[in-house]
């Protein structure tokens, strides 16, 4: 039978019996794959409804139709002892004519059990005194028989569990299904269109035809697309945040940088733990830099870290000019900072700057480290700048990404003086979180550099990074920057919105 | 920055508030500058030891590296009590430096702390503050080393000098058996002591001279910056303690010796009470008398700090603040508008009159200051950088045209850079590491390709094909610049799928060069004299299957020099094989620079 006329039969039939109660009562011949198919094609233009019916039979295995022949085990081994008295338990393999070994053994368990038989002192089974051999019942075959005539009401759920594991039968499962019609019911077999075309426009055909519903409960096609990456469009936020304060860019494309604008430019002095191999990489090839051609700025930085000048007392060392030229992967954007308030120093204005760019660190690769991280850094000179100024501004340079009431904490860093951690309020940690860091750059990086002693320089910085992973919920900084990134992620990453709940 | 243990209990006994909560203790240490990094509280009541609080301290306040240290500045902080006076005694003994000590360790410097009362915790602390002064200030015993003595097992005056390793022996703190001076670095050498004391045997094994402390009876009291001698071990009963510093850095050497002075001189018969030591060393001109705890003066301007703060405090307000940081100040004779102030000899960290004026600020408190700062109006034009500009303009194409931004590491092995692209290094424009931790980091890339094609490998099972591209800086070396090498902005994009399909890379090309205004030139660059770009074969690039790689070719106006701009190709099955790659592959690559 074809599917239209089999769908068609379907509906004729309903259109009679108004409900058909299980189509494998009313369809016995037509297989439950078949029936389903067609069911669905109707039901996907309305013309009927459907509910699954699912029942369970059984099937007497070979095992049972054999018990239901010859009677159990149990009572087949009684009728052998009574005819030849007593067995012998040592004879494993004893068999007759009528039971194979292991029935008897089948048989022996399930006797005792039922107390049918007993063992003599000799290891002998006899029939247990008192037992009348023909009026034990069997009940083994009396419940196939009941589950051979499917009367499965009469038979307690243990008993099949027990049949089950006797592997005496087996579970089956049917299903049919409940026919009714459905809201667009007719016995013809005209199926609604499920596109509007163009042709139909032209041609005004639409206004004739019957139109499928749209099944709103689905999610579409989604459009095959490319992606930017998560990281590079928070760094798009930031900047913007930037250039809306009237921030320009420095050119921080420069990653190989002399320990000079590196360390020393910034009053880092030379033995400074960070300065260490452990946690700067230096190069081997090339080895060395120059150093920068204005020759009072690195006999200022001489003076400055040797013996103190600009007030200040220096950190009293031998500086060494073969130290300052060891070139580096930058561990910081600042050292482009510093060339630039450097390039300042010839133009003494009020300066609005900004970078964010890929720093080094010689770490240990971890869940919260890369060797290659990005830093976010401002920096702002301006003259008569106070502390306050600097606390107003990051308040609302933060508030610009959603982040109110902060709090400042002193802290320590060889180029700033003050220095202040910048924390905000984590609702869900319930405690402060440290955003940032920030300071006003000390007057032995700034007057060694020719700037003067008016123009104050505040610095900020923070990782691009932190407020990435916070945004996006990414546990492991290996997933989000390098090679380890899944591609389904990038993929599927909503728009970046640093304005929306960044840190809760 | 440092962090070191204290006992909770005895830090808040010694603050006199034994009822701190977390909440007010921690407001405590945040105004002041110190962190509270973990609080041991719940785990102790586990395992049934005492509470400590691991407080992170900025990295040039020696003077916090030990409970003593934190509590006095705490209580000077919270006006609890005053900067403590250290005073001298008068001197008994003498430390004398030989000149062969030049050619190790030059300085030296001594101190005695007389009728010093230790406890089983304050002794502990004694050589925890030595054990974080070695690891900090002194660089792993490299700049500074200090060494500690119980007095009454050694006789002054004591000698400082340096001779060869085996003219001497000793039986080093906690061994038994004597050694010399070479087997001692030997001893330290092996594997068992390799991360233990083993770690600062370099600083002088391979010199011809070691440096050696001997009493006046020839009795080694230590082998700098190594070991002292079991003969004059301390001990928490010891009495009377000698201090010596041997060190290559003098101004680091008095901060050290004053640091341990300042700290354990309380625990005195008379507190704050220190014996100092005659040091005679007359060939480099340091015969002086150790240690100097006399205050330090420096004028501030109150102008200065007023208008740092955006405050504006009187002599007597600005002073009170000072005093809660452990400086003293008084109005100077020289003018109304100059504060003479006394720092004390836990405070080498002020260098400048910017450090007193921080002061004032977290006396006053960061979070008080009124926020009133004016900024200049000038209207700033922000401008971003050209590079980037054009860097956007390619990543927008090309996530438009489909394909999938990644961010690789710049950092990767020499091999990734070169063998597995079937490239050579001519030495000419790799910049090599020379200290990387993890192995993998040898070079800064010379191209994009390696970055991604180890996110495709790692995105292999990515439904095909897979489209992605970088936007990112390679390094290249030049010699003549000042940082001897520069950045290079480059823009790389790949095909990965089933076949090569070079014409899909092809045409991303073209797409990418239509929003630069260029158009394809057919004939290789002959059709049209204007500007445009084509590809021409390249068969030196062997990154590309034979017959398979070109360069991209650009000329930027009607009659200008065509350049190559980049390289386009289907890679060659052995560069996927390389990264583990079971697809084929197209690529190319473009100088993002020549379009600004």
């Amino acid at each position: 039978m074809s599917s239209e006329s089999f769908q068609l039969q379907i509906l004729n039939d309903l259109n009679s019996l108004n409900i058909i109660e299980s189509t494998k009562l009313q369809y016995p011949n037509v297989s439950s794959q078949d029936v389903i198919a067609n069911l669905n094609s109707l039901v996907s233009y309305d013309k009927i409804k459907y509910d699954t019916l699912e029942s369970i039979y059984y099937d007497i295995t070979d095992e049972g139709k054999d018990i239901l022949k010859k009677g159990s085990y149990e009572l087949r081994l009684i009728q052998l002892l009574s005819a030849i008295g007593s067995l012998s338990l040592k004879d494993k393999n004893f068999k007759t004519e009528d039971m194979s070994a292991n029935e008897i053994k089948l048989g022996q368990a399930k006797a005792f059990r039922n107390g049918w038989i007993t063992k003599t002192g000799e290891g002998n089974l006899v029939i247990k005194d008192g037992a009348e051999v023909s009026q034990l019942p069997d009940v083994t075959k009396q419940q196939l028989e009941l589950i051979e005539k499917n009367q499965l009401e009469t038979i307690d759920n243990k008993t099949i569990q027990d049949l089950k594991k006797r592997k005496l039968i087996l579970q089956k499962k049917t299903v049919s299904y409940k026919v009714t019609k459905g809201a667009d019911f007719s016995v013809d077999l005209i199926k609604p269109e499920t596109e509007i075309t163009s042709d139909m426009i032209t041609s005004g055909s639409y206004k004739d035809l019957k139109f499928k519903p749209l099944n709103f409960n689905s999610q579409g096609v989604l459009p095959e697309s490319g992606a930017l990456h998560p990281l590079n469009k928070i760094k798009q936020e930031f900047r913007q945040i930037f250039f809306n304060m009237g921030f320009t860019e420095m050119p921080s494309n420069q990653y190989v940088e002399s320990s000079f604008w590196n360390f020393d430019a910034l009053y880092v002095p030379q033995q400074h733990p960070a300065r260490d191999l452990q946690d700067t990489f230096y190069l081997k090839n090339p080895l060395t830099s120059d150093l920068p051609e204005d020759k009072q700025y690195i006999e200022n930085i001489k003076a400055v870290h040797e013996q103190g000048a600009f007030d200040s007392i220096g950190y009293r060392y031998n500086w060494k000019e073969d130290e300052a030229k060891k070139l580096v992967l930058r561990t910081h954007t600042t050292s482009i900072s510093a060339a630039m308030l450097h390039k300042l120093a010839q133009d003494q204005k009020p300066a609005r700057l900004f970078s964010i760019e890929r720093v080094f660190r010689n770490e240990a690769v971890d869940a919260t480290h890369l060797a290659e991280f990005h830093q976010v850094e401002g920096v702002l000179a301006d003259y008569d700048i106070t502390l306050g100024s600097l606390i107003k501004f990051m308040e609302d340079f933060f508030s610009k990404m959603g982040v109110e009431n902060l709090k400042f904490k002193p802290t320590y860093n060889p180029y700033t003086e003050p220095s202040m951690e910048i924390f905000s309020w984590h609702e869900g940690l319930k405690k402060w979180v440290e955003i940032g860091n920030s300071g006003m750059f000390r007057p032995e990086m700034l007057e060694s550099m020719g700037l003067p002693r008016g123009l104050k320089v505040l610095g900020w910085g923070l990782s691009l990074e932190r407020p990435t992973m916070i945004k996006y919920k990414v546990q492991n900084i290996r997933e989000l920057l390098g090679h380890k990134v899944s591609l389904d992620f990038i993929e599927k990453n909503p728009a970046a919105r640093l304005d929306e709940d960044l840190y809760e | 920055m440092p962090t070191i243990s204290v006992y909770k209990k005895d830090l808040f006994k010694a603050l006199n508030r034994e009822n701190y909560t977390d909440e007010e203790f921690d407001a405590l240490c945040f105004d002041f500058g110190i962190e509270v990094d973990e609080d041991t509280t719940e785990e102790a009541l586990k395992t049934n030891t005492e509470p400590e609080l691991k407080l992170e301290i900025g990295a040039n306040r020696y003077d916090l590296l030990c409970i003593e240290g934190i509590a006095q500045s705490l209580n000077e902080y919270l006006g609890n009590s005053s900067a403590p006076d250290y005073k001298l005694l008068k001197p008994t003994t003498k430390l004398i430096v030989e000149q062969s000590t030049e050619q190790i360790r030059p300085i030296a410097a001594a101190a005695i702390l007389r009728d010093i009362k230790f406890t089983q915790k304050s002794y502990e602390s004694f050589i925890a503050l030595q054990d974080k002064l070695h690891s900090n200030i002194c660089r792993n015993r490299s700049l500074v080393a200090m060494g500690t003595h119980n007095l009454d097992s050694i006789k002054g005056p004591f000698y400082y000098r340096a001779l060869p390793k085996n003219d001497f022996k000793f039986v080093p703190l906690n061994q038994t058996k004597e050694m010399t001076g070479g087997e001692i670095v030997d001893f330290y050498n092996t594997p068992e002591q390799k991360s233990n004391l083993g770690r600062f045997t370099h600083i002088i094994q391979d010199s011809p001279v070691y440096p050696v402390i001997f009493d006046s009876e020839d009795t080694v009291c230590s082998l700098p910056p190594l070991i002292n001698s079991e003969h004059s071990k301390i001990s928490v009963d010891t009495k009377n303690v000698f201090i010596e510093i041997t060190a290559i850095d003098k101004t680091k050497a008095e901060i050290v010796l004053n640091q341990l002075v300042a700290m354990f001189s309380r625990y005195c018969a008379e507190p704050f009470s220190i014996e100092p030591v005659e040091i005679v060393s007359e060939h480099n001109g340091q015969s002086r008398l150790t240690p100097n705890v006399s205050l330090r003066s420096m004028e501030v301007s109150k102008t200065y700090v007023n208008d740092a703060l955006g405050l504006n405090l009187t002599t007597d307000e600005m002073s009170a603040e000072l005093k809660k940081m452990s400086l003293r100040a008084t109005q100077s004779s020289k003018s109304e508008d100059i504060l003479d102030v006394q720092i004390p000899i836990t405070r080498p960290d002020v260098l400048h009159p910017c450090d007193i004026m921080e002061d004032v600020g977290v006396g006053y408190g960061f979070n008080k200051v009124p926020k009133d700062g004016k900024l200049s109006n000038s209207s700033f034009i922000a401008t971003p950088l050209p590079v980037n500009k054009i860097s956007d303009i390619f990543r927008e194409a090309s996530a438009q045209s489909g394909w999938v931004e990644v961010l690789p590491l710049t950092l990767c092995s020499h091999d990734e850079n070169f063998k597995f692209l079937r490239q050579k290094d001519n030495g000419d424009k790799v910049v090599e590491l020379a200290n990387p931790k993890t192995a993998e980091y040898q070079v800064v890339r010379t191209t994009l390709l390696p970055g991604i094609l180890k996110t495709v490998k790692e995105n292999r099972k990515h439904t095909l094909p897979i489209r992605v591209f970088e936007t990112g800086d390679v390094v290249f070396k030049n010699l003549e610049m000042e940082r001897k090498a520069y950045n290079e902005r480059h823009w790389g994009a790949i095909y990965v799928g089933k076949t090569s399909s070079f014409e899909i890379i092809q045409g991303l090309l073209g797409k990418i060069m239509q929003t630069f205004r260029t158009e394809w030139i057919a004939d290789f660059g002959k059709a049209s004299s204007g500007r445009g770009f084509w590809i021409e074969a390249d068969p030196e690039n062997t990154t590309y299957f034979p017959g398979r790689g070109a360069k991209v070719i650009f000329r930027n106006k009607e009659g200008a020099e065509p350049v190559v701009v980049g390289e386009i190709g289907a890679l060659h099955p052995e560069v996927m094989n390389n990264f583990a790659i079971p697809h084929a592959a197209s690529y190319v690559e473009l100088n993002v620079e020549l379009f600004l």
